[in-house]
């Protein structure tokens, strides 16, 4: 057992917790993003940011994939925490502002500017749906490709992987493209046709555009 | 045919795990590039997946997954060199070749590409063609470089190599001399680097002599082992980017003060080396 202390208060937890989950069990709130119970960590948002340590050894970490350590002094909701969280946010807001999920975290966390320019990104590169498609389905069929700016999510070759079990988990992790399902109706937030036999999408010569983030679509079973 | 050329690397291999790069770096040394199907096939062999090949293929620049031609072109925009202006010379490049940066001629004869710092700072803008170098390079020289690709960089080479050369050479990083004056090879100051290899440390000393393969070690090296090389003065390794005609290992590069640069192998007993001299060269 480890004894850590979260805004004041003193908590014993199992070694190899995180601050999250030990923060979390004394109900302390921290949003997170590219967390998922289940998946493993990966820390790419950021949005789970604690402050740890005292004056001018204080540090932010991203609470998700800190281990807990004995006699750690940890500040969920200190200024600079919310400073930072709300810069975090603010950035996810103008990369991907269609995004319902980064909205609601947005809102929720009092933004009330965005004062970046809007690239109106498919994908926040949070690995929700690689680690899904990974450690939940057991596929392996889409991952990270390129790097720096090109990084990006797919199959390999971009082409419909023999792995993909078209469960759509990936789809139904993924903060950024959930609301583009939309076929050809773009005011209607989900279009459902995919729950029909046959998925309108699959009629549509140019489905580019309203697919999730991959082309061609892994759900509805489209060859190029 | 094609399987069995994938097969053999991967039988080379077998055994390292983990040694995914070195497996793709073969394979394209075979193909020129990584091909789906044999991508395919190191997935299935190795049993590792596809999406982790794949995202290992894209993620370094030296793997290519589209064929490349027939000369590679690498115009250095590290640091020194682009302020020196490599950007005007990639610029002129693209304008000369009619192709994009990353991107292969119609005709399949050059592949354009840049790279971040060949370890040749002191003597940029530095481009590479298949292996030789070219250093303080301006846009004018350009067309004569590719012109002397297509008229083949070897032949040159052996032309200008018919002759007993005695060099001087400095580190490619700091440009510190490597002559060692108080110790003779061949009847001339010897050239003094640091070695690494087995975890073993010391001093290696070669002959200045072109054309003289004479060294003398702190530690005895076999015969193929591969040595890492190190200047001894601000210890950069002085590796360069192609690879050993001859054997594949891990060129060496040294600056020759006259101008232009050398390469040697770095496996113990290949008579692999190039030698490029600007002045004499281009
Ligand atoms: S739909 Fe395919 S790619 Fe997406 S999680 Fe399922 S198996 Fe993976
Ligand atoms: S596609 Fe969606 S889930 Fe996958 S990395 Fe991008 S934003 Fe995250
Ligand atoms: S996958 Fe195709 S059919 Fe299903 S909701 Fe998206 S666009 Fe509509
Ligand atoms: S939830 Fe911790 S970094 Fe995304
Ligand atoms: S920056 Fe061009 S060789 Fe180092």
């Amino acid at each position: 057992m480890i004894t850590l202390t979260i805004n004041g208060l003193e908590v014993p937890v199992e070694k190899g917790t995180t601050l999250l989950e030990a923060a979390r069990f004394l109900g302390f709130p921290i949003p997170t993003l590219c967390h998922m119970d289940g998946l493993s960590p990966y820390g790419a948002c950021r949005l789970c940011v604690v402050e740890i340590g005292e004056g001018p050894k204080a540090k932010l970490v991203s609470s998700c994939t800190y281990p807990a350590q004995e006699g750690l002094i940890v500040r969920t909701a200190s200024s600079r925490v919310l400073r930072a969280r709300k810069m975090v946010l603010e950035l996810l807001l103008a990369s991907c502002p269609q995004s319902k999920t980064i909205q609601d975290l947005a809102s929720a966390h009092n933004v009330r500017q965005q004062r970046f320019r809007q690239e109106h990104e498919d994908c926040i590169l949070c690995g929700l749906c690689v680690r899904m498609c990974k450690e939940q389905m057991v596929a392996k069929a889409i991952g990270f490709r390129g790097r720096g700016q090109t990084r990006s999510i797919g199959t390999p070759f971009d082409i419909r992987s023999e792995e993909c079990r078209l469960c759509g988990g990936c789809m139904y992790v993924c903060p950024a493209c959930q609301l583009r399902c939309t076929y050809t109706e773009p005011e209607k937030a989900v279009c459902g046709g995919c729950a029909n036999v046959s998925p309108p999408c699959v009629e549509k010569e140019q489905f580019d555009d309203m697919m999730c983030y991959m082309t061609p679509c892994v759900a509805c079973e489209i060859q190029e | 045919m094609k399987t069995d050329q994938v097969l053999s690397v991967l039988e080379k291999h077998e055994g390292d795990r983990g040694g995914l790069i070195a497996v793709l770096e073969d394979v394209q040394a075979k193909y020129g590039y990584l091909p789906a199907e044999v991508l395919k096939i190191v997935a299935e062999e190795t049993g590792r997946s596809l999406v982790d090949i794949y995202g290992v293929a894209t993620f370094y620049r030296s793997l290519s997954l589209r064929p490349r031609g027939k000369h590679l072109c690498s115009v250095c925009t590290g640091t020194a060199c682009h302020v020196r202006g490599a950007p005007v010379i990639a610029g002129e490049f693209e304008r000369q070749l009619e192709t994009a940066v990353g991107a292969t001629t119609e005709d399949k004869e050059f592949t354009l590409e840049t790279v971040n710092c060949l370890g040749a700072c002191a003597l940029g803008p530095i481009v590479v063609v298949d292996g030789h170098y070219f250093s303080n390079v301006n846009s004018s020289r350009v067309k004569q470089i590719i012109k002397k690709t297509h008229a083949g960089l070897d032949e040159a080479e052996i032309k200008a190599d018919r002759r007993v050369y005695l060099h001087t050479v400095s580190c490619s990083r700091c440009n510190h001399s490597l002559m060692d004056p108080n110790h003779k090879i061949d009847g001339s100051p010897a050239i003094r680097v640091t070695v690494s290899f087995e975890r073993k440390h010391g001093w290696l000393r070669l002959s200045s002599l072109y054309g003289s393969f004479a060294v003398e070690s702190e530690y005895p090296i076999r015969t193929d082992e591969i040595v890492d090389v190190f200047c001894p003065h601000c210890h950069a390794e002085l590796k360069s980017a192609p690879a050993c005609p001859l054997c594949n290992a891990p060129m060496v590069s040294m600056i020759v003060r006259a101008g232009g640069i050398v390469q040697i192998c770095s496996r113990r007993g290949c008579k692999g080396h190039m030698l490029d001299l600007n002045g004499g060269g281009v």
